[in-house]
C-alpha cells in the first residue's frame, strides 16, 4: 500500500465507508471490536461526535449503532465504499 | 431414554444471547415471569429462573441470562452467562438446550455470535426476536435458506405479542421432546478464530437476508437531535431536572392523602385504646415511624417511574454516551454511567450492575463512588429537611425545594468525580477500558412490563418499611420510653446511647435526637426519619402530623442544614457495605468505604454548620 491507511476516525460524518481490517497491535481490543460485530468487509459510517474531542462517536454497523472512543476506533482501517 | 426421566425433571432452556436483543421480554412473556425489562446493555446482571407451561401441558424451566458478546466473557456478568451454559456455574445444573435469541435488525452484526455459541455443545436453536420491527426497516429473512447455512433450526419471533410468540411454542413442543430424550441433533463445532466464524457468519446472511437500503429510520432520526454534542446534553441536563422537580410538585396530592390517613388510623387506635403503654408502642411506635416513611411512597413512585422509563426506551445508552468524556476525565469508563445512574434509586443493584465493566480497576472505582450517588433511601430524609426548611416558593417555573434538592444531587455527583479522580490517580491505578456499547433502536416501552417494574420498586420501598422500618420503630419506642422514671430523653437508653456520640456529633450542630437517631439509620437510611418520628412523638405528647413542622420548630436552620450535608455523604446503610464485601471479596474495600465516607459525611456537616452560624443562622 503506497498510502497511509484511513482509520475510521479520520472519517466526517456520514461517510460510508468498508473496514478493510483492524490495525491494533492489542488484540484483545481487536476481540472487543469483532465480538460486538465490527468484521471485514461491513459497511460503517460515522453518525454522532461526543463534544469535547469529537469524542466518544458512534457509527452506524450494518443495521445496529455502536457507540465508542475514538482510541478504540483508531484501530479499524477503512476504505471508501464502492457503492 | 426413559419417559421416566423426562416426568420427573423438565426440559432446561437458557436463554442467551446480545444485550438488549429482547431475552427478558421474551422470558417475562413466556413464564408471566416478574423479571426486570431493560432497553440499554447489562441490566440482568444475574441470571433468573422461571417457570411455563407448553401448549401441550409440559413444563420448561427458563433461565434468563446476561448479555454477552462473543465468548471470552470479558466483563464478570458475561462469564456468569458462559459458566451457565458450560454447566461450571455453582449449585445450578447445566441447561439442556440454548435458545439463542438476536434481534433480528442486527442479524448482520451479531450473527456469528450464534455460531460461537454452537461450540457449547448444547443443542440450539437460533430465535430471530423483533421480526415486525426488521421488516418494518426492509429486512427480509429467507429462514430456510438460514437454517441451511447455520445448521441449526430458526425461528421467528415478536416476543411481546402472543401471536408472535405461538409460532416459538408450537416449535419448542416438538422441539424439547427431542431434547428430553436426546435425540435433538447437537451441532457440528465451528472451528477457527472470530475472524473466520465472522466471515462464514457473513456469507450466511449474504445467502439469506435481504435489505432495502433505509437511508434513515426513526432512531436514526431521533438521534440527530438526542446525540448533537450541545443540544444532546441540553437535553440531558433537563430531562434529569424535569424528573427532580416531577418527584416534588406531582406528588403532593398523593402525599396529602397518606398522611391524613395515617393521622386519621392514629386518632382511630387512640379511640379504641385506652391510653398507655399499648396505645403509645402502637401510636408512637408503629404508626408515627412506618407512617414517616410510607408518606413518601408517592415520589419514590414517580422518580421510578422516570429511570424505568429512560431505560425501557432507549434512551439510557445515549445518557451513557453522552456523559463518557466527563467520565473518561477522571478516568472512568464510560459504562460506569448506568451503575452510577441506578444507584440513585439503590447502591446495591448499581454495585452490582458494576459487573458489565470490564476493567477490575474501573469497576472498584465505580463500587466505591456509587454511594455517593444519592439513593432512594436518603430521599426521605432530604424530603423532611427540605419541608421544615426551604420555603415553598417559585423561582421562575421552578420549586425552589426541587432546585435545592437537585443541588444536593448535585454535589453528591460532583464528588463522586472528585473522589473517582483520587482514586484512580492512587489506589486503583491502571488503565482503563472504552465505552463500546451498543445503542439500540427506541423503543414503546411494553405497558405492562413498564407497570410491573414501576409495581416493584414500590413494593420493595414498602417491604422495607415493614420489615427494616417497623422493627426499627419499636426498639426505638422501647429506648426512647424506658426506663419508665425517666424525667427526660436524655435519661432514657436511647438518651444513654446517643449522649455516648454526642461529644462527637455536638461540634458539627447535631443534637442529642439527632444522634440517636443516626444509630437506628445504619440499618437503612431512612430509619433517620422513623426514628426521630418516634423520638419526637413519645416526646412531646400529641405531636403528630408532619415531622418537617416538628423539626422546623424544635431545630436551628443551620443544624438542619448540617444533617442534609451529613446525608449527602453519610455512610450509613449496612446492606451496602455487605454488598460492597461480596463483590470485592474483601474487607478491606467496605471498611475503606467506610472510613472515607464517614470522613466526607462530618467534614461537611461541619462545614455547613459552622457557615450557617457564621451567618446567624444558627
Amino acid at each position: 500500500m503506497s498510502q497511509m491507511p484511513t482509520r475510521l476516525t479520520d472519517l466526517a460524518r456520514s461517510t460510508s465507508t468498508r473496514i478493510l481490517g483492524f490495525s491494533s497491535a492489542d488484540e484483545k481490543l481487536e476481540i472487543r471490536l469483532r465480538d460486538i460485530g465490527f468484521a471485514e468487509g461491513d459497511r460503517v459510517e460515522p453518525l454522532h461526535f461526543g463534544l469535547f474531542g469529537r469524542n466518544p462517536m458512534s457509527v452506524r454497523l450494518n443495521g445496529a449503532i455502536i457507540a465508542l472512543r475514538r482510541e478504540d476506533a483508531a484501530a479499524i482501517l477503512v476504505e471508501p465504499a464502492n457503492t | 431414554m426413559s419417559s421416566v426421566e423426562t416426568q420427573t425433571r423438565p426440559v432446561r432452556l437458557a436463554l442467551l444471547g446480545a444485550p438488549n436483543c429482547g431475552k427478558t421480554s421474551l422470558f417475562n412473556a413466556l413464564t408471566g415471569g416478574r423479571a426486570k425489562v431493560a432497553n440499554y446493555p447489562g441490566v440482568t446482571v444475574e441470571y433468573r429462573k422461571g417457570v411455563f407451561d407448553l401448549p401441550d401441558g409440559r413444563a420448561i424451566e427458563l433461565l434468563d441470562l446476561p448479555g454477552v458478546y462473543g465468548d471470552t466473557g470479558k466483563s464478570m456478568d458475561e462469564r456468569v452467562a458462559i459458566d451457565a451454559v458450560s454447566g461450571r456455574l455453582e449449585n445450578e445444573r447445566a441447561p439442556d438446550a440454548i435458545l439463542f435469541v438476536l434481534d433480528a435488525a442486527h442479524i448482520e452484526t451479531h450473527l456469528h455470535n450464534v455460531l460461537q455459541a454452537k461450540n457449547y455443545g448444547l443443542p440450539i436453536v437460533l430465535v430471530l426476536n423483533m421480526m415486525d420491527m426488521a421488516a418494518r426497516d426492509g429486512l427480509n429473512i429467507d429462514i430456510p435458506a438460514l437454517e441451511q447455512e447455520l445448521g441449526i433450526p430458526v425461528v421467528n419471533c415478536v416476543a411481546v405479542r402472543a401471536s408472535g410468540r405461538a409460532h416459538l411454542l408450537d416449535f419448542l413442543t416438538e422441539w424439547s421432546g427431542d431434547v428430553a430424550y436426546g435425540s435433538a441433533p447437537k451441532p457440528s463445532e465451528e472451528r477457527g478464530e472470530v475472524r473466520e466464524i465472522q466471515q462464514r457468519a457473513r456469507s450466511a446472511t449474504r445467502h439469506a437476508v435481504s435489505r432495502i437500503p433505509q437511508t434513515e429510520t426513526i432512531t436514526h432520526r431521533i438521534d440527530k437531535i438526542v446525540l448533537h454534542p450541545v443540544l444532546g446534553l441540553l437535553i440531558l441536563l433537563a430531562i434529569l431536572f424535569v424528573m427532580f422537580q416531577a418527584v416534588y410538585t406531582w406528588a403532593g396530592p398523593a402525599m396529602d392523602l397518606i398522611d391524613s390517613a395515617i393521622g386519621g388510623l392514629q386518632g382511630a387506635v387512640e379511640a379504641i385504646i385506652p391510653d398507655g403503654l399499648l396505645q403509645s408502642v402502637i401510636v408512637d411506635g408503629a404508626i408515627a415511624g412506618v407512617g414517616a416513611v410510607l408518606v413518601f411512597l408517592p415520589q419514590i413512585v414517580i422518580l421510578f417511574a422516570f429511570i424505568l422509563l429512560l431505560e425501557a426506551s432507549g434512551y439510557m445508552a445515549r445518557a451513557a454516551f453522552l456523559v463518557d468524556t466527563l467520565m473518561a476525565k477522571v478516568g472512568l469508563n464510560g459504562r460506569a454511567f448506568i451503575p452510577l445512574l441506578s444507584s440513585f434509586a439503590c447502591a446495591i443493584p448499581g454495585i452490582m450492575a458494576a459487573r458489565t465493566i470490564e476493567q477490575e480497576k474501573d469497576r472498584l472505582t465505580t463500587i466505591l463512588i456509587a454511594p455517593l450517588m444519592t439513593c432512594s433511601a436518603r430521599w426521605p430524609v432530604y424530603f423532611m429537611i427540605i419541608a421544615a426548611f426551604i420555603p415553598q416558593g417559585r423561582v421562575g417555573p421552578f420549586s425552589q425545594q426541587g432546585l435545592v434538592a437537585f443541588g444536593l444531587i448535585l454535589v453528591g455527583i460532583l464528588f463522586a468525580f472528585i473522589m473517582a479522580f483520587i482514586f484512580k490517580k492512587t489506589l486503583s491505578r491502571g488503565e482503563s477500558g472504552g465505552l463500546l456499547i451498543e445503542l439500540p433502536s427506541y423503543k414503546t416501552p411494553v405497558f405492562r412490563d413498564y407497570l410491573m417494574g414501576i409495581w416493584d420498586r414500590a413494593m420493595i420501598f414498602v417491604n422495607r418499611a415493614g420489615r427494616i422500618i417497623l422493627p426499627a420503630s419499636i426498639i426505638i419506642w422501647v429506648l426512647t420510653t424506658f426506663p419508665r422514671n425517666a424525667g427526660s430523653i436524655g435519661e432514657t437508653y436511647a438518651g444513654m446511647l446517643g449522649n455516648i456520640l454526642l461529644p462527637i456529633l455536638k461540634p458539627i450542630g447535631f443534637n442529642l435526637e439527632m444522634s440517636i437517631a443516626l444509630i437506628p439509620a445504619m440499618a437503612a437510611r431512612e430509619v433517620a426519619v422513623s426514628s426521630l418520628a418516634t423520638i419526637y412523638a413519645v416526646q412531646g405528647d400529641g405531636i403528630e402530623g408532619q415531622m418537617s413542622a416538628v423539626i422546623a420548630s424544635q431545630w436551628s436552620m443551620a443544624t438542619g442544614l448540617a444533617f442534609l450535608a451529613w446525608f449527602v455523604f453519610a455512610p450509613q446503610c449496612l446492606s451496602t457495605f455487605a454488598i460492597i464485601r461480596k463483590e470485592t471479596h474483601s474487607w478491606k474495600w467496605p471498611l475503606f468505604a467506610f472510613g472515607y465516607l464517614f470522613v466526607l459525611a462530618y467534614a461537611a456537616a461541619a462545614v455547613t454548620y459552622h457557615t450557617a452560624v457564621a451567618f446567624g443562622l444558627g
